[in-house]
């Protein structure tokens, strides 16, 4: 019961985030890309910053899994819808599950549950906000070349390019993730006759 | 103007997120935590490479299969990563990662 009404409070909270960028921008004479645009990075920037300062880690995942999905929605924005499906899949199904499992791994009553934070918390904050005002200067004063309209990419004409022009990246990757699966098994491998 | 016809506002979205990645890259305590910043950082990436991709003409596929591989990279990123925090756990008992001083000593 507890767990549909913290989904019913995020589910309002989610709206309340996102009603104001979708009623100024549908009644100022955007388009709707313009409206859901807006209200899906708006989405993604207030779950990215719930994750990175909320104190009870399983609820950081949860957001975590809130930011992906809107940073999926955004890909679809953007015309990719590919890159936005396998986001999806990769990110909230698979990623996202095995971070929540290992945060219940590595879950202790005795350990602090009050600081959260490092000592150096306070600059990290002051660096990274100078870090964006830089960052949002320099793409502001730098010209891209010939940008064009954005153009939502066929999966036919990806998957083309994929399997004909670069298909040995695509072996090769699935080589990387044998290897990461052996070497995460290897690594995680519970040692029988160590001293504990 | 029109927001999500410009490349600027997809790049300054990645520019925030990959800043908010990095102050939880810096300022947590949990080591998965710190991972899931990681996370948010590539995801801020990933971002721009897309966006680069939709708006250039030069790179209208290339973009997507970057996206792509980075995705499948950050998965086996995720894999490793989180089964080296799982054994350090089973050796020191903690998560945080200012406790981690075995080679301090």
């Amino acid at each position: 019961m507890r767990a549909w009404l913290y989904l019913l409070a995020f589910a309002v909270a989610a709206g309340i985030v996102t009603t104001p960028a979708l009623l100024i921008f549908v009644f100022g004479g955007h388009s709707v890309d313009d409206a859901l645009f807006v209200a899906l990075a708006t989405l993604m920037l207030v779950s990215a910053l719930a994750v990175v300062s909320m104190r009870d880690i399983i609820r950081c995942g949860l957001a975590m899994i809130v930011c992906f999905l809107s940073l999926a929605g955004i890909y679809v924005i953007v015309g990719s819808p590919l890159v936005a499906a396998a986001q999806v899949i990769v990110y909230i199904g698979a990623i996202s599950v095995l971070i929540l499992f290992a945060i219940m791994l590595t879950q202790s009553k005795a350990a602090p549950a009050k600081l959260v934070f490092q000592t150096q918390a306070a600059p990290a904050a002051v660096a990274a906000i100078i870090l964006v005002v830089l960052i949002t200067l320099g793409i502001s004063a730098t010209d891209w070349g010939e940008v064009s309209v954005r153009v939502r990419l066929g999966t036919d004409t990806l998957a083309r390019a994929f399997f004909r022009d670069d298909v040995l990246p695509f072996e090769v990757v699935s080589v990387l993730l044998l290897a990461a699966v052996v070497g995460g098994v290897f690594i995680a491998k519970r040692e029988k006759d160590a001293p504990s | 103007m029109n927001l999500a016809n410009t490349l600027d506002a997809y790049l300054v979205l990645a520019g925030a997120l990959f800043c908010i990645g990095a102050f939880g890259f810096l300022a947590r305590r949990n080591a998965i935590s710190m991972l899931m910043s990681i996370e948010l950082m590539l995801n801020a990436v990933n971002l721009s490479i897309v966006a680069f991709g939709a708006f250039i003409p030069g790179l209208r596929t290339t973009g997507s299969i970057i996206a792509l591989m980075v995705i499948a990279v950050a998965a086996a990123e995720a894999t490793v990563g989180l089964a080296i925090v799982v054994a350090i756990y089973r050796n020191r008992k903690t998560p945080l990662v200012d406790e981690y001083d075995a080679m301090r000593r």
